[in-house]
């Protein structure tokens, strides 16, 4: 509930609730609530990027807001839309009252006929959630630009009802993979972090942090042989994600070390490696191999 | 602690906090300086939230600084992979003494003009009538008009005057951009109910929707990738090109531009330069050509590798710009190309020799492109870069 008091508190409270932050990150989430701008983090798809708003609603204890960004995602969708059947509903029901038209219209747009949708909801709470834009990438352009006004005024207008100031400015987290260049006012927006590949020491302590019931051992040889993994040649490497799915996996399949059962690497390769090509280039000799430098 | 007074004697100040903290906000604006001379996005705004962030933290911690300026002067991966050389580089000049901020001070980021040649030199071989020939297409006049979107660019080199076929050039891409809108348009033919509309039309017929309003759909123009061959043997035609990728780039937003000969180069930042002469200067210099061959392949797998990802999706068209004589593995460029198709809308490579009457595209590496190709079209003149867009709008 209280506010971070510097980058120590601030990683501290993340590990409370599993999750792991490397000080560049925590010094981009201080300036963020200190700056109360935006965040923008960017890296490959399974790194932890969703994880971070998720974690911080968690230190926190507030509400997280997720908006998912598509293709064709409109302001309906993303901010508020009127509930159409009911003010049609309404309409009829009054139409024998005899109430002048500027009255019924006045009625049919009022806050409850009103479909909050993420944006509208996160500006309206009295304690600041953590919104998470996700994928901001996959949302179009003209939907960008709309969310940069909100994002910099904290404030919707909706024509029928006025403008609509943000009680509390909510924590902002945007997520992007990079499969469209963002606008560079955006960018200009919002503070930075590119989120890498964890490295050995920090993958162990995801590991060990977020599979119950994993030896220490075998966990040490799964991130070895997912970070050599890594240096080869693949179409999408395996993230941070992939990793705790393949621990899970061989956790419940009762492995206790990797280099006794060479068979079920082969067999649960699929948990890492998600295309056909990346499978067909990891044939049983290659793993053999990966797997000797990992034990 | 013994860290931050290290730091604070190598700014030449006493070893007090005050002293040091009136000496670092200066120190921090010059390095927002340092950074904008370096392309990042760093304005007035960022030196500003610079200071900001300086109270917010220990600036004397030098890792806390480092992640602070690093958050808020990047923007993108690039940026990200440069910052820490810069700051580096900055604050330990810091240590050093005064740094100057010149020009001549600038640290050196991958800019094409960094790794010219010498200045696009006219075709010596060339005889007296194709000459003449493109000093005719340069008159005014109807019939001279022909003669300019019919000639080879390769001629258009030997004449000094290029601007009228420039504006020419420019005036192709925006009408592209037209037809193309258009086209769209009236494929849309799909409408829906725009509900929001409707019912408040209905309110005047008591709730009875008897308006009905219609939602269009939105236009969409392709997005665009051009790759262009700036090798030797491409010599008399890569200015033209480059300066077509110009107009297609200010006319279309999603446009994204390449070069390379033995390896890629991001030149859309070049491309926008405002100044024409300066413009004309800077195409000349990438347009050169390098010696080392022609490495297609290399350079279609290095944009596989770090740019396909963000810039093509199934509504792009990749346009590469070569004579297709590589030096490299043809089976590579097989290869990339074979991924390049899946990802992308279409693939059309615009080759200059096929408006040769004698060209037959039996190069090992067109022979292996060829699979994975969209559509091979000659483009050797103004009328051949016309037809482009009728070809576009029916693949």
């Amino acid at each position: 509930m209280r506010a971070f008091v510097d980058t120590e508190d601030l990683i501290g409270r993340l590990e409370d609730v599993g999750y792991i932050a490397e000080r560049g990150l925590a010094v981009a989430l201080l300036l963020m609530e200190q700056l109360k701008r935006p965040l923008l983090v960017e890296g490959d798809a399974g790194v932890g990027k969703t994880e971070i708003a998720k974690a911080l609603a968690a230190a926190h204890g507030c509400e997280l807001i997720r908006l998912q960004c598509y293709e064709g995602l409109d302001v309906n969708a993303a901010v508020y839309e009127w509930n159409y059947q009911r003010q049609l509903l309404s309409i009829k029901m009054r139409e024998s009252e005899d109430s002048s038209l500027a009255e019924k219209e006045r009625h049919v747009f009022s806050e409850d006929y009103l479909l909050q949708r993420p944006l509208l909801q996160a500006i309206r709470r009295a304690q600041p959630p953590v919104l998470l834009i996700d994928e901001i990438d996959r949302a179009d352009e003209q939907f960008e630009a709309y969310l940069l006004e909100v994002l910099s005024d904290y404030q919707v207008s909706i024509p029928e009802l006025g403008t609509i100031r943000a009680v509390s400015i909510p924590h902002v987290v945007l997520t992007s993979n990079g499969t469209r260049e963002l606008s560079d006012a955006l960018r200009r927006r919002c503070l930075y972090h590119y989120l890498d590949y964890p490295s050995y020491e920090k993958e162990l302590r995801i590991v060990l942090r977020r599979v119950p019931g994993i030896e220490e051992q075998l966990a040490s040889q799964i991130v070895t042989f997912v970070q050599k993994l890594r240096a080869e040649e693949l179409q999408k490497r395996p993230g941070t994600a992939e990793t705790l799915d393949w621990a899970a996996a061989l956790v419940r399949l009762r492995v206790s070390s990797l280099d006794a059962n060479p068979d079920f690497i082969v067999d649960t390769l699929a948990c890492l490696l998600k295309t056909r090509e990346d499978l067909a280039a990891m044939p049983p000799t290659v793993t053999a191999r990966l797997l000797a430098q990992s034990v | 602690m013994s860290q931050k007074r290290a730091m604070a004697a190598d700014l030449g100040v006493r070893k007090t906090q005050s002293g040091l903290a009136t000496v670092l906000p200066g120190r921090i604006v010059e390095f927002v300086r340092l950074m904008r001379a370096n392309h990042y996005r760093a304005g007035i705004q960022e030196a500003v939230d610079a200071l900001r962030v300086a109270q917010c933290i220990d600036i004397l911690d030098e890792r806390q600084l480092r992640c602070a300026l690093r958050s808020l002067l990047c923007s993108n991966p690039a940026d990200w992979k440069g910052f820490d050389a810069l700051f580096d580089r900055y604050w330990q000049h810091q240590r050093a003494g005064a740094i100057e901020l010149t020009i001549s001070g600038r640290l050196e980021r991958l800019e094409p003009g960094a790794m010219v040649g010498p200045l696009v030199k006219p075709l010596s071989a060339a005889g007296s009538r194709p000459e003449e020939l493109w000093r005719d297409a340069l008159r005014v006049g109807a019939s001279a008009h022909e003669a300019m979107t019919r000639s080879d660019f390769r001629l258009a080199q030997l004449h000094e005057n290029t601007w009228p076929l420039e504006q020419w050039i420019d005036g192709l891409a925006r009408r592209m951009r037209k037809r193309l809108l258009r086209r769209h348009h009236i494929r849309s033919l799909g409408h829906r109910i725009h509900v929001r509309r409707t019912v408040r039309r209905s309110l005047t017929y008591g709730g009875l929707p008897l308006d009905l309003m219609y939602r269009e759909r939105r236009r969409e123009l392709p997005r665009l990738v051009l790759i262009i061959d700036v090798s030797r043997s491409m010599n008399a035609y890569s200015y033209f090109f480059l300066r077509f990728a110009r107009g297609i780039i200010d006319a279309f937003q999603n446009t994204d531009a390449f070069a390379f000969h033995t390896r890629l180069v991001h030149i859309v930042d070049t491309l926008r330069e405002p100044d024409r002469h300066r413009l004309k200067e800077k195409l000349a210099w990438i347009a050169a050509g390098w010696g080392g061959g022609t490495r297609i392949g290399e350079s279609l797998q290095a944009f596989n590798r770090e740019y396909a990802r963000r810039l093509v999706d199934s509504r792009t068209f990749v346009f590469i710009l070569s004579d297709g004589y590589d030096t490299g593995a043809p089976e590579l460029l097989g290869e990339e190309l074979r991924r390049l198709h899946q990802r992308a809308k279409r693939i059309v490579w615009l080759n200059p020799l096929l408006g040769r009457a004698d060209y037959a595209p039996i190069a090992s590496g067109m022979q292996a492109a060829l699979p994975y190709l969209d559509l091979l079209a000659p483009a050797h003149n103004l009328e051949s870069l016309m037809k482009i867009e009728e070809m576009l709008v029916r693949l």
